[in-house]
């Protein structure tokens, strides 16, 4: 490697898979015979077809194209020694592909990567235990197949065993274990790996908090010996304490490469693939029946002017327009607010009094909910448009997450964060009344007052 | 990887392409893995059995009694004057590991797949690993084969002396046989359910239940070229003290080598797609 520094240097990674080619229906019971005596065949191409990419040219777009999946395209970097890289994305962007490629677990399609160290990553905990063995045994196991000698094996066995607290029960078989014994068995031996570059895939730790917080501690515990990370990770918060660098991964490819700071707002503010404001131009293709069609939905701030995103202590408008075609229809606007994990934090209907139960007539409305700043936690939030007819409801549309807009965290004044650096969990974040009394000079041992 | 001065490994991670042969280096480094794997095979095989390793010897042991009656007793074939108790056992002793350890290794990895998309190691560890492992089987088997020889009487001759380089002429034959197969078996789930009549058929190939002579001359060369022949024939002879049948050996021993070499070959080129087809 050019530079001694560096540790890990990708170069025009790619990786393609092929989704599987169509099948091709049969119209008559002869063909179908037909299809049927030659399907053999046709799956050992399918199947030949599969790995096989000398037909895909870089610019692949032509009739093949729609069966190809660049799972990863054309990504390069370089990460240094001591370096904790956070790599983010939307599911599907191609980080896990990423890591495969890294640790070796697939080869790339195209490009080139150079690894200086053993690496080792989280992902990995568990792998090859097998219940019939005991508790011994599995470690020797699952340390060899995560790259160990077995004398490795043999100096960190106390600690190892330690580390779990199963020492009573080395020499039972793992199937006797409760469930929490064997992931902890598991996680010490992947606790006493020494790689020189540790990989730790947050995504898919899910579930369990316990083992994201080891996971977590591992990571900072690796990172202050000055061995290298790559973290990958939803939890922006995370990725913010923990990593000095950041990459985002977008549709396979890298988006941007940058400081933390820089890289998790643009995630946050990132096309998920949902824009922040939709318009149906031309009347048929809008969404809606004959009473009334959606022609346009969007983010708006307090000026009115369509936005991506808004600080988090902003106020911001969902703004939709709709054609009414026929007269004469009790009208019921609303929507549902989704956040980044898919669950709707609560819906809105419209409850302008000036319309509410009353009848509309043809024409064209814009009607526009307002969100109070202080209300929606840091994040991307995903809005469900919808309309109803009253009387009997009869939905003329619904768009589900038809659009999302970005809320930007700040450490501004008059947000619920206020200066504070550190973890702000929950789905909406408030800024709330506090009232505090403080009874100066009162002595030790006489409890201060409180208001209740 | 090649260690760099100061021994930190540095891997190359690229697309792989042409031919590869196995890497004895990383086999050297892995090792303990494989150490490990076989000591699980061997552990894992009897666990919660009421007979344990006696099953190594009852198998073999029921398929004697089997064809003794079927084949010696009802069908009377000719078996050069030996009988045929002694005649068959010699042989199905050592097909029996042959076949188990075909059986496993060629479905080693479609039963390790949730280990390969997890963790990168030499691939080829999984279907080596039955061929050692078996071995175990093979040995406690050696116990009834010893009973039977003692039974009727054989005196050991010097061509016994040749039994171990017969043990890793037999060892060639899974070992070859596993490396094509597993790596078909992981993308054509056919292989699992053709297994069963190929064993049925693998037997009829060889001279386990009829003697070699049997055979028209005019085939003699091609029939010697299934590496099968040269291993039962072989066993018989270093058992038995009849002369060593080198016409079948030395050209099995060949298609033996070529198949481990082929088949190593072949497993390292599909290496590269098992994780993406799985």
């Amino acid at each position: 490697m050019s530079d001694s520094d560096t540790v890990v240097k990708a170069e025009g990674l790619s990786k393609i898979y092929r989704l599987g080619i169509k099948k091709q229906a049969s119209d008559s019971l002869a063909s179908a015979m037909a299809g049927f005596l030659r399907s053999p065949l046709r799956n050992y191409r399918k199947y030949r077809s599969l790995y096989r990419f000398d037909d895909v040219s870089d610019t692949t777009n032509g009739s093949n194209a729609d069966d190809i999946i660049w799972a990863l395209r054309d990504v390069s970097f370089e990460v240094r020694q001591g370096e904790v890289l956070g790599i983010v994305g939307r599911n599907g962007a191609g980080k896990s592909t990423l890591l495969k490629i890294l640790t070796r677990i697939t080869p790339p399609t195209r490009g080139r990567a150079e690894i200086r160290g053993r690496v080792s990553s989280l992902l990995e905990v568990g792998t090859g235990f097998h219940q019939e063995l005991t508790g011994r045994e599995n470690v020797y196991l699952n340390g060899t197949i995560l790259g160990m000698t077995k004398a490795e094996v043999d100096r960190k066995f106390d600690e190892i065993v330690a580390f779990s607290g199963v020492e009573r029960f080395l020499d039972t078989p793992v199937k006797r274990y409760s469930s929490g014994m064997s992931v902890r068995l598991a996680f010490a031996v992947a606790a006493h790996l020494e790689p020189e570059i540790l990989i730790v895939d947050e995504v898919l730790a899910v579930g369990d908090t316990e083992f994201q917080k080891k996971c977590i501690n591992k990571m900072q515990d690796v990172s202050r010996h000055g061995r290298t990370v790559l973290f990958v990770s939803h939890n922006m918060p995370a990725v913010s304490a923990l990593c000095s660098r950041a990459i985002l991964m977008s549709g396979g490819a890298v988006a941007m490469d940058g400081s933390t700071h820089d890289v998790v707002s643009a995630y946050l503010n990132s096309d998920s693939g949902v824009p922040s404001a939709r318009e149906w131009i031309n009347l048929p293709e809008a969404p809606g029946r004959s009473v009334a069609r959606l022609r346009s939905v969007r983010a708006v701030g307090r000026d009115g002017r369509a936005v991506e995103s808004v600080d988090i202590g902003e106020e911001v408008g969902i703004e939709m327009t709709i054609d009414v075609l026929l007269a004469g229809r009790k009208l019921l606007p609303h929507y549902w607010f989704y956040n980044e994990e898919g669950a709707v934090m609560f819906a809105a209907l419209n409850q302008d009094p000036a319309w509410y139960d009353r009848e509309f007539p043809v024409g064209r409305i814009v009607t526009t909910a307002w969100l109070p700043g202080n209300l929606l936690a840091a994040g991307r939030i995903f809005v469900t448009a919808a309309l109803i007819t009253r009387h009997p409801d009869i939905s003329q549309f619904d768009e589900p997450q038809v659009i999302a807009f970005g809320v930007r965290d700040n450490m501004g004044a008059g947000t619920a964060r206020g200066d504070w650096a550190g973890d702000m969990p929950g789905v909406i974040r408030p800024l709330l009344k506090w009232d505090t009394e403080v009874a100066a000079g009162v002595a030790a041992g006489e409890p201060a007052r409180q208001r209740s | 990887m090649r260690a760099t001065g100061d021994d930190i490994p540095v891997t190359t991670i690229e697309p792989a392409t042409g031919f590869e042969t196995i890497d004895i280096a990383e086999l050297r480094r892995y090792r303990d893995l494989f150490y490990f794997l076989v000591l699980r095979d061997i552990k894992v095989l009897y666990a919660q059995t009421i007979l344990g390793f006696a099953w190594a010897i009852l198998n073999p042991a029921v398929q004697i009694i089997l064809f003794a009656v079927v084949f010696g007793a009802v069908a009377n074939i000719p078996t050069d004057g030996i009988p045929y108790v002694l005649f068959s056992t010699v042989a199905i002793i050592p097909w029996t590991y042959m076949s188990e350890a075909m059986i496993q290794s060629s479905q080693s990895l479609v039963t390790g797949q949730h280990m390969l998309g997890k963790v990168y190691f030499p691939r080829i560890i999984f279907p080596l690993t039955p061929v050692l492992a078996k071995l175990l089987d093979f040995a406690i088997s050696l116990l009834l084969l010893i009973g039977i020889m003692v039974y009727y009487g054989v005196a050991p001759s010097w061509n016994l002396l040749w039994l171990p380089v017969l043990v890793v002429f037999m060892m060639c034959i899974p070992a070859g046989f596993g490396l094509w197969l597993s790596a078909l078996a992981i993308r054509f789930r056919d292989v699992k359910f053709a297994m069963p009549f190929v064993m049925r058929m693998l037997i009829y190939t060889a001279p386990i239940l009829y003697t070699a002579s049997s055979v028209p001359d005019q085939y003699r060369f091609w029939y010697s070229l299934n590496p099968i022949v040269g291993v039962v024939e072989g066993f018989r002879a270093a058992l038995l003290g009849s002369p060593m049948p080198w016409e079948f050996i030395v050209p099995g021993a060949v298609t033996g080598v070529l198949m481990v070499v082929a088949g190593a070959i072949y497993f390292r080129r599909m290496e590269r797609v098992f994780v993406d087809v799985i």
